[in-house]
């Protein structure tokens, strides 16, 4: 039985019959273009799909069936924290005075949205002991350009134009490096200490008068609290250089650790890992950033500010000429953002705390659990996620982390982030998340060990997994080797369609 | 064991020299480590690389893998089959998987380079 | 806590299995000096409560107005079906579909998304989205860069000053971004400028990678979109056009006028406003500049037994395999907005999309005509599709006091180009399929009443005098 639904469907344009699903707008005067040039108008109509509303539905609906959701199952997707998405939160975004303000309309008719904006800003300082939050970037990945980019424009400020080099350590997350890069900065990756944290002596190594910035996610990519933290954010200040920490593990940390307040100069949130909002697929997010003393006057533009009065504007294009500009267009992802500020409320600070709490607590009692059958590389508590490896079934049985991965799934789960951190071999970084029950731990346990031993005694029926999947394994060579990447009739053909 | 008759980088290039001339491509091993290789970038005809220049990149499904030259030279050819059918370099990667031809600017570093065996010692100690 | 399953029994349990006492012994490697004592946050909310909160806080917001404001996001009827499809918890609350055996409904919908965008925009490449339409400007740029090997662009001021800011803060790193004027007087007045374009192109000690130009522009304006192209291209420079994807219904498509690239917002169809997002950047190109195109790309496959399926390819060019030689550290990608976009195209129809677009149109001449009526004539004499600038003495304040009168006239252009005097008294104004007649009619009026009063006051002033 597969743990998702089984009707695969055949696309929209093979759905499509000519002169289906007319009807739904009024219909223009016939003249209505006349005034258009004709060099300017649209010559062969776009080919797209012709349905009923019924048609449509039934087609979405059936294609919805086809994924896995937190809604459905647990997703210990290590570095994701899949935590419930509370639904009063999709109920709070489609409120119409939310969903309905257009992003330029002016601060008096917007003070709603200005109000929830700058109260979540405070919130965040709190949470992070930052001086100051934007709210600007859409996503994790935005965050880090801003925090770069704020970093960059500092040094230049005070005329240090040599600082060309951005240090992280290996088992930073992909988008550390090509953030910097993107930003101009060279990459120095610094191997990990045998004990998974940061190796002071070699950051100290490359710590110097070349370095604009270090980027540590803390906890680690591995799920450990970097115990030389205090040292390390000295030794990166000594050189003159600046500290961003990639706050994607800030589910470990509510209430424990405050970064601004420990001595980093800025910070991203990922809002749709900690703070509950929706993955959709693969986004929307936004990335909020915190920064210090030092970088408050590069923030992007325009701030929320609020008056005596209490009394919210946007900041005038102009305003402060020290910003680093904007990074997208209006004020940010705010649809996003009313959700993560209806989940903060609705815990409070104790609640926060208990979020990671609970989070670390999970976390080291499935990694107890998990390591009956697998090996655990670091010998010490874990934070909200833990790193396991099948290295040792690899080596008795040629089954990898990647099958293992796959058979999961016939055991109705979805797979943990594999293969990441990069530092680990046949890596697994599995990250419960404080809203998964003691008996959905240790059923996912369970299933874990239950497939080692598959690997023993069936190996092949864990090489060829998934078998009750809709589909199989998939030809990733000929996908990358001829792409195809939109729908074109005589391509379709070539490929058999569903029904 | 990998071919006699070639010489060999530690990052897994090979080399086969036939006069001033010599052809590069990648081992076997690190076609097996890269997995379906889905795409190579290579040199324009012309190009002058310096011993150990990184000249290209190849491409998998899951992995991304600069190419370094181990000799320096100018390029004369480049492999164009690779474009439609980069499963050659999967698939023959000695013979129908080369991927630039050289003209050699300094012969003697051919010898500063790995041979057959000194190459299998290297990929097996892993 | 509201949504954690754990009660002490269960919490006792794990601690037990550990052999630990209490749950900070966890957080023992936190250094002392370095430990948080608690968070300084209000109380935690229950929901009764907190959605009072929240239609209050909704309820500060005022979005009742006629409203003529577009600016680069437009009103439009969505149909319900999108919606009521979207709040499926299998489509938002899906992770990203790195399990492509369970995750074929997200995938399918990308790459149908992909397919409906490629249509609309006639190119062949479409990636998988950007954050927005500033942010596919901006990697846009960047795609001429590392394509051509060149290091400068020039964008039209007649781009979305918000995409051209956001360009210049992408390009601070070494690469040169430099403005093309606009044309100030004549029949073409507001366009970019052809000559000065030509000008700039020449400049053979700093060749050009890339050229950026809106249609509609930002004022609404209709651009010499193949002749810009045609200039580029001589330039050995790649041509990039900024669209809006219900106005291409019925305007020629990049892939019509030799466009390379094609970025935009995609939030006119199907998506709310929502006070700045989220939205959708649309980026496509051609095939020549796939493999320069940043974010995720989903294709068609089939699985080890033969069955169609789908699957995010081409990915060692992401961040997580790339790191610092990625294209772009773009992690994410718009999944549900694109989704939405998705259902909205198919439930309106390419008729549909049309008659959207022609419905825009008709309105934004009845408009052009009530507003020149009371007082406000259009600034540019050139074609518009549904979007242009009218001239209102003390635009600002006018617009401010039509506030009081419900009426949200457009944007006050000095509020968005401060630099830009010769537009200092404009009004960007549009419409579109929900424009009713009633709010063309209020507009006029109250803007006619506002003109009159302050010619009397005016009149006073001259008086008292």
């Amino acid at each position: 039985m597969s743990v998702v639904g089984e009707k695969l469907q055949p696309t929209l344009f093979e759905r499509s019959r000519p002169g289906r699903g007319d009807g739904k707008i009024p219909h223009p005067p016939k003249d209505a273009l006349d005034r258009i040039p004709e060099a300017a108008r649209r010559v062969t109509p776009a080919a797209l799909p012709e349905l009923n509303e019924p048609e449509v539905v039934r087609h979405y609906v059936n294609l919805s069936h086809l994924n896995y959701a937190i809604d459905t199952g647990f997703y210990p997707l290590g570095s994701c924290t899949m935590k419930f998405n509370p639904k009063l939160n999709e109920w709070a975004a489609r409120l119409p005075g939310f969903a309905n303000l257009h992003p330029l309309a002016p601060d008096e008719i917007a003070q709603g949205s200005l109000q929830l904006l700058w109260e979540l800003e405070q919130a965040l300082i709190a949470i992070s002991g930052m001086q100051a939050v934007t709210l600007q970037p859409a996503a994790g990945a935005q965050g880090e350009l801003c925090g770069i980019l704020m970093i960059r424009a500092y040094h230049r400020s005070r005329g240090d134009t040599d600082r060309d080099e951005v240090l992280v350590p290996d088992s930073s997350h992909g988008t550390n490096p090509a953030t910097a890069s993107m930003a101009g900065f060279k990459t120095i990756t610094i191997p990990s200490a045998a004990d998974g944290g940061v190796d002071l002596d070699k950051f100290r190594a490359a710590l110097g008068p070349r370095t604009a910035a270090v980027m540590i996610t803390n906890p680690s990519t591995l799920g450990l609290f970097e115990k030389r933290i205090g040292e390390l954010l000295d030794a990166v200040h000594e050189a003159g250089a600046l500290a961003y920490m990639d706050g994607a593990n800030l589910n470990a940390i509510l209430g424990r650790f405050k970064p601004g307040e420990a001595g980093f100069d800025v910070m991203h949130f990922n809002v749709h890992k900690t703070f509950s909002t929706p993955h959709g697929g693969g986004g929307p997010g936004a990335g909020p950033v915190g920064v210090g003393e030092r970088l408050l006057p590069f923030l992007p533009a325009p701030r929320v500010l609020r008056s005596d009065e209490g009394r919210f504007r946007l900041e005038r294009p102009d305003e402060r000429p020290t910003s680093i500009g904007r990074l997208r267009s209006y004020v940010g992802n705010t649809g996003v953002l009313v959700r993560a500020f209806a989940y903060i409320r609705a815990h409070g600070g104790s609640g926060l705390r208990q979020v990671s709490d609970d989070a670390v607590l999970a976390a080291n009692y499935l990694r107890k659990r998990v390591g009956e059958a697998y090996d655990i590389p670091f010998d010490r508590a874990c934070k909200h996620e833990f790193v396991a490896s099948a290295a040792g079934i690899k080596k008795r049985t040629g089954v990898r982390t990647l099958d293992i991965a796959k058979r999961l799934i016939d055991h109705g789960y979805h797979p943990p982030t594999i293969y990441f951190p990069l530092t680990v071999e046949e890596g697994m970084l599995i990250e419960p998340t404080e809203t998964e029950s003691v008996e959905t731990l240790d059923a996912f346990a369970d299933a874990l060990i239950a497939i080692a031993h598959e690997a023993e005694t069936d190996p092949e029926l864990v090489k060829t997994a998934p078998h009750t999947a809709p589909v199989g394994r998939l030809d990733e060579a000929t996908a990358a080797r001829q792409p195809n990447l939109r729908w074109r009739p005589m391509a379709g053909a070539e490929m058999p369609c569903p029904d | 064991m990998v071919p006699t008759d070639l010489r060999y980088t530690k990052d897994h290039e090979w080399v086969r020299v036939d006069g001033e001339e010599a052809t590069v491509g990648i081992t076997e091993y690190a076609a097996g480590q890269l997995g379906d290789i889905v795409f190579v970038e290579l040199p324009d005809v012309g190009r002058t690389l310096a011993q150990f220049a990184a000249f290209g990149v190849v491409e998998s499904v899951k992995a991304v893998s600069d190419l370094f030259a181990p000799v320096s030279g100018e390029v004369v050819a480049n492999n164009e089959a690779l474009a439609g059918s980069p499963e050659h370099v999967n698939g023959d990667p000695y013979g129908e998987g080369w991927m630039i031809r050289l003209r050699l600017t300094e012969p003697g570093e051919v010898d500063e380079l790995l041979d057959a065996d000194a190459y299998d010692a290297l990929i097996a100690a892993g | 806590m509201p949504y954690g399953p754990h009660t002490a029994g269960d919490r006792e349990q794990m601690l037990a299995a550990l052999g630990i006492a209490s749950v900070d012994e966890l957080f023992a490697d936190i250094p002392p000096a370095l430990r948080a004592s608690g968070l300084d946050l209000p109380e935690p909310e229950p929901e009764l409560e907190l959605s009072a909160r929240l239609l209050r806080m909704a309820a500060r917001n005022r979005t009742d107005l006629a409203s003529f404001l577009g600016a680069g996001v437009y009103r439009h009827w969505t149909p319900a079906a999108v919606d009521q499809i979207l709040l499926r918890g299998e489509w938002y609350t899906a992770y990203t579909p790195y399990q492509p055996e369970i995750s074929q409904g997200t995938l399918q919908s990308i790459y149908e998304y992909e397919s409906l965008i490629a249509e609309l925009v006639d190119l062949d490449v479409v990636s998988a989205s950007h954050y927005d339409g500033a942010a596919a400007t901006a990697e846009a740029g960047l795609m001429t860069c590392r394509a051509t090997r060149r290091e400068r662009v020039l964008v039209s001021k007649a781009v979305h000053p918000h995409y051209r800011a956001t360009l210049a803060a992408y390009f601070g790193g070494g690469l040169q971004l430099d403005d093309i004027p606009l044309v100030a007087d004549g029949p073409d007045a507001g366009t970019t400028d052809l000559a000065a374009l030509e000008r700039l192109l020449a400049e053979t000690d700093r060749p050009v990678a890339g050229v950026i130009a809106g249609q509609p522009n930002f004022l609404g304006l209709l651009e010499p979109m193949a002749e810009i192209g045609r200039l580029a291209h001589a330039a050995g420079a790649l041509f990039v056009s900024v669209v809006e994807p219900v106005s291409l219904a019925v305007l020629a498509p990049p892939g019509a006028y030799g466009a390379d690239i094609a970025a935009g917002e995609g939030q006119p169809l199907g998506i709310a406003p929502q006070y700045g997002g989220p939205y959708l950047g649309l980026l496509a190109s051609t095939d020549a500049l796939v493999r320069q195109i940043p974010g995720r790309l989903v294709g068609m496959t089939t699985d080890v037994d033969g069955k169609r399926a789908y699957v995010m390819t081409l990915r060692a060019r992401e961040q997580d395999i790339r790191r610092d030689k990625a294209a772009s550290n773009i992690c994410t990608n718009q999944a549900l907005l694109a989704l939405a976009a998705s259902i909205y195209l198919a439930t309106i129809g390419p008729h549909g999309l049309r008659d959207v677009a022609a419905q825009g149109a008709a309105r934004a001449a009845r408009l052009e005509t009530a507003l020149a009526a009371a007082g406000a004539p259009r600034i540019h004499p050139g074609p518009y599709l549904n979007e242009f600038a009218v001239r209102v003495p003390d635009a600002r304040s006018v617009h401010r006091r039509l506030i009081d009168r419900s009426v949200l006239a457009g944007l006050a252009l000095a509020d968005i180009l401060p630099d830009e005097p010769s537009l200092a008294d404009g009004l960007l104004v549009c419409a579109t399929e929900i424009t009713t007649d009633d709010e063309i009619a209020l507009f006029a009026s109250a803007l006619s009443e506002e003109l009159a009063g302050a010619g009397a006051r005016a009149g006073v002033a001259e008086a008292v005098r």
